[in-house]
């Protein structure tokens, strides 16, 4: 048998809305053969039951006490023995942190490579016969999405992980339940040397960065820390989250948490207004899954404005109290 | 302690990516370079943790000539010394990478001791291929955690912490260990000018491996699509308020 087999990640039963992403990208690399899913954790029998509507055949279920926590190399295993079992063309998973990392330790045990964050294949052939001819074409995402990569990957199987938010997750017409198995994978002492001996909760005040409706971000041009107050206050108006650009994050103006950016926070609100952000690529890339974003900045020729919907020219001194006047005199007069 | 940081050499790539005519490469005849920025976050807490429990730490990259550049740089933030795997013009994939790599740390520690903590950054600015500290982990027999945003050494562990939904992992492994690390983990300092000055006496060993064939092989690089919108100017300065409040209400975001 061959075919593909995913990774699908859960949180107790309920399934990651990315792995069902690469699940599309999944299929179409299986070309009609079939579709193998692996679940790890508590809640893997509940999670495998709703893979069938996504087009898969078999959910492969690791039981182990061992494996209630997370540990990257245990999770590896998992996927080592159902490589051997099933033999697939391809094995995917989806790009977040543990998806790449998971691929990232097979592919070191195999010694084969991995390509991370795929958008899409190319070249129109499926997985068994690409493989056979030495290689899948793909797209995959460079600088956080600012650019991206045409590729050849090599390796059999392929490794491969699925970029976020590059496909819909889409249903498959006519597929039944899947056949649930579960299996004890083969796990070894240094399978578990790296695991989760702790979890920490952290009180977050007031509305996170990756999931407010509006974000209000500053860059350079807000100039000091002290400058942000005018941006909090609108954003009180707007109950929306504060964020910044990185050069702001390099000054310590404001902590690395509110950073929106490559190496930051990637935020996709409703509207995103960037005061005297000046969009560099780094910067581009954490606020591009934004709906609207609204530029405000004193430069007319500024690279933000290539990337936004909406601009005022001017400064933002001036321009953004007068926004939260504005809003302000709205409610009163309602 | 032994500590070695693996850097990656990347260009500053600012408002517009421009790519070279043959499509292989960003057009970086006026633009600087940098340290790829989770990377330069690994030096700060490589120093830091020899500047708390003594040691010596060691900088590696894999990157063309001058990519000294950015190993003089780690220097003068206090990193001891230099290893420059000269690497030549065409791009090397995550498994030629991790092999230079190794090679480096294994004739390394031959004449030096064993390293005590390798760090990596998550992954490289440019390629993201979240996979060549993992690959020289499982070379090494060493145990591996990624996308740290804490870590402190004691007694012979490392404590390392990921951000996670809700809150924070932690993870104790035993040293000697690879770790990689986000930005945000610190605030990497900027040199002082005699720190500069110090690092330019400061040893650097070069060597250039042989690239291998690619197994990930680039093709060519493709801007993507949707780029260069025109914005809509609502106005000039705070007279553009009622027309933003506006466009906020069409949104429904007031």
């Amino acid at each position: 048998m061959a075919g593909v087999l995913l990774l699908a990640e859960h949180e107790a039963g309920a399934l990651d809305e990315l792995s069902l992403q690469a699940l599309t990208l999944a299929r179409e690399l299986a070309g009609g053969e079939t579709v193998n899913a692996l679940l790890v954790g508590d809640g893997g029998r509940e999670a495998a039951g709703l893979l069938g509507a996504y087009g898969v055949a078999s959910a492969h279920v690791a039981e182990d006490e061992r494996l209630a926590a997370y540990a990257p190399a245990a999770w590896a295993r998992c996927l080592l023995d159902l490589i051997e079992r099933l033999g697939p063309d391809a094995v995917l998973a989806a790009g977040t942190n543990r998806g790449n990392e998971v691929l990232a330790h097979v592919a070191a045990r195999l010694d084969l490579p991995f390509a991370a964050n795929v958008t899409e294949l190319r070249g129109g052939s499926a997985g068994g016969e690409a493989v056979a001819a030495g290689g899948i074409e793909l797209v995959r995402v460079r600088w956080g999405g600012s650019l991206l990569e045409e590729a050849r990957l090599e390796g059999a199987p392929a490794l491969l992980s699925v970029a976020p938010h590059a496909l819909a997750a889409a249903s498959a017409n006519g597929a039944g339940a899947p056949t649930v198995e579960p299996f004890s994978p083969e796990l070894e002492e240094p399978d578990l040397l790296v695991q989760v001996a702790e979890h920490v909760d952290t009180v977050t005040a007031g509305i996170s960065l990756a999931e407010a409706k509006v974000v209000v971000s500053g860059g350079r041009g807000v100039g000091s820390a002290d400058g942000f107050a005018i941006l909090e206050e609108l954003a009180e108006q707007l109950e929306a989250a504060v964020g910044c650009s990185r050069v702001v994050t390099s000054a310590g103006w404001r902590p690395h948490t509110d950073q929106v950016g490559q190496t930051g926070t990637k935020v996709a609100p409703d509207l995103y207004i960037a005061c005297g952000i000046s969009g560099a690529t780094q910067h581009v890339a954490g606020c591009k899954g934004a709906k609207k974003i609204l530029a405000i900045n004193s430069d007319a020729e500024a690279p933000i404005l290539a990337s936004a919907d909406y601009a005022v020219i001017g400064d933002l001194t001036e321009i953004v109290p007068a926004i939260t006047a504005e809003l302000r005199k709205a409610r009163s007069s309602q | 302690m032994r500590l070695l940081v693996c850097v990656k050499r990347v260009p500053l790539t600012g408002g517009k990516m421009v790519l070279t005519a043959d499509e292989q490469a960003l057009e970086t005849r006026h633009l600087g370079f940098t340290i790829s920025p989770h990377e330069e976050c690994g030096v700060e807490e490589a120093v830091r943790i020899a500047e708390q429990h003594g040691g010596e730490v060691t900088v590696l990259t894999l990157g063309p000539p001058e990519a000294e550049e950015q190993v003089r740089e780690t220097l003068a933030m206090g990193a001891h010394r230099g290893i420059l795997l000269e690497s030549g013009p065409d791009e090397w994939d995550p498994q030629g990478t991790s092999a230079a790599i190794l090679d480096a740390i294994r004739a390394d520690e031959a004449a030096n001791g064993a390293f005590d903590l390798i760090v990596f950054g998550n992954e490289s600015a440019d390629s993201g291929n979240f996979q060549v500290g993992v690959r020289v982990a499982y070379a090494l027999g060493r145990p591996v955690v990624t996308g740290l945003k804490g870590l402190s050494v004691e007694d012979g562990r490392a404590r390392c912490e990921q951000e996670v939904a809700g809150g924070r992992d932690v993870y104790l492994v035993a040293l000697p260990a690879v770790v990689s690390v986000l930005e945000g983990i610190n605030l990497p300092r900027y040199p002082s000018v005699p720190a500069k000055l110090r690092a330019r006496q400061k040893p650097i060993e070069r060597s250039a491996p042989e690239r291998p064939a690619p197994r990930l092989a680039k093709l060519r690089l493709v801007a993507p699509a949707g780029h260069g919108k025109q914005a809509q100017i609502l106005g000039e300065g705070p007279e553009a308020a009622p027309a933003v409040v506006e466009v906020m209400r069409e949104l429904g975001v007031t």
